[in-house]
């Protein structure tokens, strides 16, 4: 029990070593703009689909759940202006997020662990070429850049989830379901959602090179490390939330 | 001339001239109570191809890892071209890497490239002045002095093992270093393959005029290569001397080596 909450304790400050040295290293020259622009495609581009297709669930699960309730109440023309704060305040970034720590980070542990086992990170260290520099700061800085972009894009395609689900039961024109969800949003739900998938997108990366690039020798540890990503990875999401609400209720 | 169980920190007046690399004392400690090197000392001169045996785990890589800086030892110094290792920055560090050559046991190719890419992977992060015409002419050259020319656009999980060394010593050599280190050259390969590369490794010493430090098991690769043999036993130099003079060995266990 002690030896666990040594390990745990001594991991975490490993941890904010590893993460310590990429805003050290991510402003010294030269930067990798290519193996940058390639993650980001890798990161960004490719999980697109998924994102794509949860985010339309999740707008038209969202509707066609809630809507029973406020018809209950008479209050169903609140509906568009409720799905829309509920998908951009919490559920798209949240989701979206949990969705990039299964996919991204767990093939980032899994990249870099196979690479530690096989010596590929060792190499580049020999050959006086920075393997953190490369391989590490390319990725933090994809996936903090990335995983706000494709929750703004769950966002909009939540929205458009919701529509169908509207449609189902009712007929709304698209310009009146637009028109309700603009009247209902303000900055203020848009702005702190947003900075805290920054915070989602930079320890999803995190936690996945650091697990990978600290995998022990031998191939178990490549599922190892590519799991304890998406664990880890997931459960810093719930706390950096929670966090976020916290603070987003203070000051808002 | 032939010292058995003896840490070779003696050098001649000649020796010193022309030494470039330097181990003095090196321990290493993993974890509680894995002391794997025990006091290493030898000294490998300008030319020469120093062959290191001994048993799995005796200390054999680690020792050629704290040369390039890759792990840290607990005690010790090492003096590659005259500068402690030990001592220097990052940046020095880097600069003395860029002279020395390693071969990985797997070839540590970069799965994610092609061949092409592996090599001028390297090329470009240290020459940034070529153009990409000359980044090319240079990766050829380097994939024709391994007899790889044809291999350029293939990736690392379509060649065989032999190849993937081969390729890994172009890589090794496209910076051209002045010293190179071989983990284990040949294992994993065919007896005719582990001859190719051994005498790629000869044809090496002799064009490149390189310095190097050859790990094997592989006692046809060291009858071949070797200028001089160090033996290590549980961390430290058991013995050390040619082949012909090691394969007499009045000590048994080095002689086993050689049987």
């Amino acid at each position: 029990m002690t030896l666990n909450l040594k390990n745990t304790f001594e991991d975490v400050g490993n941890a904010t070593l590893f993460a310590a040295r990429f805003f050290k290293e991510v402003f010294i020259p030269p930067y990798e703009t290519r193996q940058f622009l390639k993650q980001c495609y890798a990161i960004g581009y490719k999980s697109l689909p998924l994102v794509a297709i949860t985010g339309f669930i999740m707008g038209l699960v969202l509707t066609l759940q809630s809507r029973p309730t406020l018809v209950k109440f008479g209050a169903e023309s609140w509906l568009p202006g409720m799905v829309a704060l509920s998908l951009i305040r919490e559920i798209a970034p949240v989701i979206t997020a949990l969705i990039c720590a299964g996919k991204v980070s767990s093939g980032i542990g899994a990249e870099l662990g196979s690479m530690k086992v096989t010596e590929q990170i060792d190499a580049m260290e020999v050959s006086a070429i920075n393997p953190y520099k490369y391989l590490v700061v390319t990725r933090i800085l994809a996936t903090t850049l990335m995983v706000p972009i494709l929750v703004i894009f769950a966002d909009a395609i939540g929205i458009l989830g919701g529509y169908a689900g509207i449609n189902i039961h009712g007929d709304v024109s698209f310009y009146r379901y637009i028109t309700k969800i603009f009247q209902s949003l303000e900055f203020l739900d848009i702005i702190p959602a947003t900075i805290k998938t920054f915070f989602f997108g930079f320890f999803i990366g995190m936690i996945g090179c650091y697990k990978g690039f600290n995998a022990s020798n031998g191939t178990e540890s490549v599922g190892k490390a590519a799991n304890s990503a998406v664990v880890t990875a997931s459960l810093t999401i719930f706390i950096i939330d929670m966090l976020a609400v916290q603070i987003t209720d203070l000051f808002f | 001339m032939l010292n058995e169980k003896e840490n070779t920190g003696t050098k001649t007046k000649a020796d010193k001239k022309t030494a470039i690399i330097e181990i003095k004392d090196l321990h290493k400690t993993f974890g509680n109570d894995n002391h794997v090197l025990k006091g290493v000392n030898f000294t490998v001169n300008k030319g020469e191809d120093l062959v290191v045996l001994g048993r799995s785990g005796s200390g054999k890589s680690v020792t050629i890892k704290c040369i390039v800086g890759l792990i840290t030892p607990d005690k010790g110094e090492i003096n590659v071209f005259e500068e402690n290792v030990l001592e220097l920055k990052k940046k020095e560090l880097n600069e003395m890497r860029v002279r020395i050559g390693f071969l990985f046991q797997s070839g540590a190719l970069y799965d994610s490239m092609s061949v092409r890419e592996n090599l001028a992977f390297t090329l470009r992060k240290h020459k940034r002045d070529l153009n990409a015409d000359e980044i090319e002419s240079e990766v050829l050259e380097a994939l024709d002095n391994v007899g790889l020319s044809d291999a350029i656009d293939k990736m690392p999980s379509e060649l065989s093992g032999g190849m993937r060394k081969r390729i890994g010593l172009a890589r090794t050599l496209i910076l051209k270093p002045e010293i190179i280190l071989y983990d284990e050259p040949t294992t994993g390969l065919d007896t005719i393959t582990s001859r190719e590369i051994s005498e790629l490794i000869l044809d090496i010493k002799h064009r490149r005029k390189t310095t190097s430090i050859i790990i094997t098991h592989d006692m046809a690769c060291a009858k071949l290569t070797a200028d001089r043999i160090i033996v290590l036993k549980e961390g430290t130099i058991q013995a050390e001397g040619t082949y012909g003079e090691l394969e007499k060995s009045e000590d048994e266990w080095v002689r086993s080596f050689f049987e």
